[in-house]
């Protein structure tokens, strides 16, 4: 289903510009059909819930957002500009940051150190070779700053000892030092216990305070409905809907692919 | 006991050079995941600049012995950038690829060596000072071993010190554990990809110089010998760990060197010890399982 008209490829940023635009876009692994002709368009400051059962191509149209597989077919947009052919490391440099299903993280750096390398790649200074950073520098202390928003104390630890819930928390915090204008959420809530859920969607909510675009894939229906200002449900690698919560809720096509047991 | 002290010294001695040369090889695997077969090239052709060099300038005078180990060090770094720029960069991921290119390259650079140099090895004089011995608690142990032990510890210390306190070596920590998550961060992650091959050449370099200094003569065939017992201390240390590899090298340098002199089969029982790592502890010493 095509949601909204692309602007022409190629076109700077502006008032109105969608934060991410998808045309056409296709995902093909040999026959298999992954992602099939999504047309989604993401409004600046604007959140998105992705959701749909599992193999419905939500990951891998975050993949194809973010770089990490070729479309097949069709135009990746990141606030005005064609990035479909471009790498991943330039689409992050373009303000795209995500996180991923499995843990992200380096698990034997400190928890200050994940954060501190987000912040010094984009406080610029990496060519400095020989240059020894402070204690106190401008990186770290930022690393410090989004670590406390997120609540995550002991900076010295080791990532790799945290709770599940602490890496999710950390690679949000990550997020956080990349400054990134559009993020890419891919099931933050994956294995955090039910205790941890509200903190950590809390964190969320300040994650897109910050003025930053945000989409989200979550089988946590209850987190995206209370969290989100649109749905898009994904079936079968299609995106037969996009609406406002309470739209998605009450849509027949939605509820008998997806969400059947709950909407009754 | 003097026996006991000689063979721990000079075994620590030949540790010290198979870390100079396997350092760079773990720092390699665990960054990029290359198993960089031409790295005994890096060595040799140091070897034979610094030996080039120091000869002009009078290979048995201090002076002449410090400026080989510069222009070595310099050669090899070169070498190792030049390899990674031309060769491998375009050729990460296809792993079989690299190796038929790192194996190649090593096989033309013993040629090419062969046919400048020669294929015998070559004998010089060295400082007089670094063919005299010391002596410890009774053993008398010849200087070249004490310098080799010296140089690998400043490399060590400085590495450790460029890994841990650098922005650079964040980057390059991050990028062994998890290189696609280093580039999705916006990091250029192949000019951490080139620092760390020139990083790896130049301690080949200073290896190689040492070497021939430490054996007495320069071959085309010096870097090859090394790298096999390079290759298995990087394996036993833990592919990727630096501190795996200087553990490792001594483990396997002193045990080599123990065995050698009481039974004569140290290189059968350097074997045997890899064989019992990779069935007991396939991750190496100090290495991270895979996931």
């Amino acid at each position: 289903m095509t949601e909204a008209t692309a602007t022409s490829v190629g076109a700077h940023a502006g008032p109105g510009t969608p934060a991410i635009q998808l045309v056409d876009l296709s995902w093909q692994v040999g026959g298999a059909k992954i992602v099939r002709g999504v047309n989604l368009s993401v409004a600046e400051g604007e959140i998105v819930g992705v959701i749909g059962p599992n193999g419905a191509g939500k990951t891998s149209l975050f993949n194809l957002i973010s770089g990490i597989n070729p479309a097949t077919s069709g135009v990746v947009m990141l606030r005005g500009t064609d990035v479909t052919n471009e790498t991943i490391s330039r689409r992050a440099r373009r303000g795209l940051g995500r996180t991923f299903q499995t843990s992200s993280l380096f698990p034997q750096l400190s928890v200050l150190e994940n954060v501190r390398l987000a912040a010094q790649q984009r406080l610029g200074g990496n060519l400095s070779v020989l240059r020894f950073p402070r204690r106190d520098d401008e990186a770290t202390q930022e690393a410090l700053r989004h670590l406390a928003t997120v609540r995550l104390g002991k900076p010295r630890r080791l990532a790799g000892s945290l709770s599940h819930g602490d890496k999710r928390k950390l690679e949000i915090a990550v997020l956080l030092a990349q400054e990134p204008a559009v993020i890419l959420l891919d099931e933050p809530m994956a294995g955090v216990s039910s205790h941890d859920v509200p903190d950590l969607t809390e964190v969320i909510r300040g994650l897109h305070a910050t003025g930053a675009s945000v989409m989200i894939v979550e089988h946590h229906l209850e987190v995206v409905l209370g969290l989100v200002d649109r749905v898009a449900v994904m079936h079968h690698g299609e995106l037969i809907a996009v609406d406002t919560p309470e739209g998605i809720m009450k849509n027949q096509a939605v509820q008998s692919a997806y969400l059947g047991d709950i909407a009754s | 006991m003097t026996t006991f002290i000689l063979l721990l010294i000079t075994g620590l001695g030949l540790g010290a050079l198979y870390f100079l040369v396997a350092s760079g090889l773990s720092l390699i695997y665990g960054l990029m995941g290359i198993l960089n077969f031409a790295h005994g090239a890096f060595l040799t052709l140091a070897a034979f600049a610094g030996w080039e060099v120091g000869r002009r300038m009078g290979l048995d005078t201090t002076s002449g012995f410090v400026v080989s180990i510069v222009v070595g060090a310099l050669v090899g770094a070169l070498f190792a950038a030049l390899t990674e720029f031309v060769l491998v960069r375009r050729l990460y991921e296809r792993h079989i690829e690299q190796v038929l290119v790192t194996v190649g390259l090593s096989l033309a650079s013993v040629a090419l060596f062969e046919g400048i140099w020669g294929s015998d090895p070559v004998y010089f004089q060295r400082a007089p000072w670094l063919t005299q011995t010391t002596n410890v608690l009774g053993a008398s142990v010849g200087n070249t071993v004490f310098v080799a032990i010296g140089a690998a510890v400043l490399v060590l210390v400085g590495l450790l010190l460029f890994l841990n306190k650098t922005r650079y070596g964040l980057i390059i920590r991050a990028g062994v554990e998890n290189r696609s998550m280093v580039t999705a961060l916006g990091i250029d992650v192949r000019r951490a990809f080139t620092l760390v091959f020139t990083i790896g050449g130049m301690a080949a370099g200073i290896g190689g110089v040492l070497a021939s200094n430490y054996f007495g003569y320069v071959s085309p065939l010096l870097g090859g010998s090394l790298l096999i017992f390079a290759f298995i201390v990087t394996v036993i240390g833990g592919l990727g760990s630096l501190a795996g590899a200087a553990v490792a090298s001594v483990v396997v340098a002193v045990l080599q060197q123990f065995t050698n002199y009481y039974w004569g089969y140290g290189d059968f029982i350097v074997v045997l010890l890899l064989a019992v790592v990779l069935l007991v502890r396939p991750q190496g010493l100090m290495g991270r399982k895979a996931a």
